[in-house]
């Protein structure tokens, strides 16, 4: 039952992306990542990670692929005739290097045989809120703390970023 | 249980149906998503890891990457939105201010 869960999800998540990247409209584009990351949620949940298949839902299906729809829809970008670029070289040497590093990570996970514990009773609740909240507020403290820091400077650099009139007044257009 | 490989394979996959879109894409906005489906592939490797060895500090790890891709999408967008103000464009063939 698993498996066939597990070869359902796989399927979802991979049939998304590949539209993702091949589709010509960008709001398109959006929605199947959504539709990838829920199925990644999925996967998330057979390994029994419960907190972080919620957290991914959550802040990436919901806050950060909100944040790109807006900016596809503020921005109005019309679709594109031509998907990828006129120079074929370059599309094919790409795909001869996403080829190569795919057949890198396959023989470097083919030569990794028997490392792995036998998993015993209490492993098995590794991924509940309970576990991670456990690790997270006491030996992972203040890394939880500078991540408050780290999004909070993220939203002031964002403001002046995107600002209307930067006051050094150089313009580049 | 299925084996721990299946799942590192399609991280694997995931990873690299990424890297082609980062390459052969035109569109800015399109590529930041790219790089959000490449961080997704890490993080399910991540995750599978910690779950198969019963160790959590994986899932710590995946919280902030959670974190971090956040704040990067937040400053990435702003960017595409200035670059947009000034070029009325994200195509980034377009895009040669920092170019020679």
């Amino acid at each position: 039952m698993i498996t066939y869960f597990f070869v359902f999800l796989a399927v979802l998540a991979v049939a998304s992306a590949l539209a993702m990247v091949i589709s010509k409209n960008t709001v398109n584009s959006a929605l199947f990542l959504v539709l990838n990351m829920v199925s990644l949620a999925g996967l998330f949940l057979l390994l029994k990670a419960q907190f972080l298949a919620v957290i991914q839902i959550l802040v990436y299906a919901g806050a950060i692929m909100v944040l790109f729809l807006f900016v596809i829809m503020l921005l109005n970008v019309q679709d594109e005739e031509r998907l990828f670029n006129k120079f074929r070289l370059k599309y094919f040497v790409a795909f001869l290097l996403g080829v190569g590093v795919f057949s890198q990570i396959i023989y470097s996970i083919g030569s990794f045989t028997d490392t792995l514990p036998t998993v015993s009773s209490d492993m098995a609740y590794v991924g509940t809120v309970e576990a991670v909240g456990d690790v997270m507020f006491t030996e992972y403290l203040l890394p939880f703390e500078l991540t408050a820091i780290l999004l909070t400077a993220a939203v002031v650099g964002a403001l002046i970023v995107a600002q209307h009139k930067i006051k050094s007044g150089a313009t580049n257009d | 249980m299925i084996s721990i490989d299946w799942f590192l394979a399609l991280s694997a996959l995931l990873f690299c149906i990424g890297i082609i879109g980062v390459l052969i894409r035109k569109n800015a906005i399109v590529i930041f998503m790219c790089v959000e489906l490449m961080l997704n592939a890490v993080n399910l490797s991540l995750i599978s890891f910690s779950s198969y060895y019963g160790n959590i500090d994986g899932q710590i790890l995946v919280f902030f990457a959670l974190a971090v891709a956040a704040a990067e999408a937040v400053v990435g967008l702003a960017i595409i939105i200035a670059i947009f103000r000034n070029n009325l464009s994200v195509d980034i063939n377009k895009v040669n201010l920092m170019r020679w």
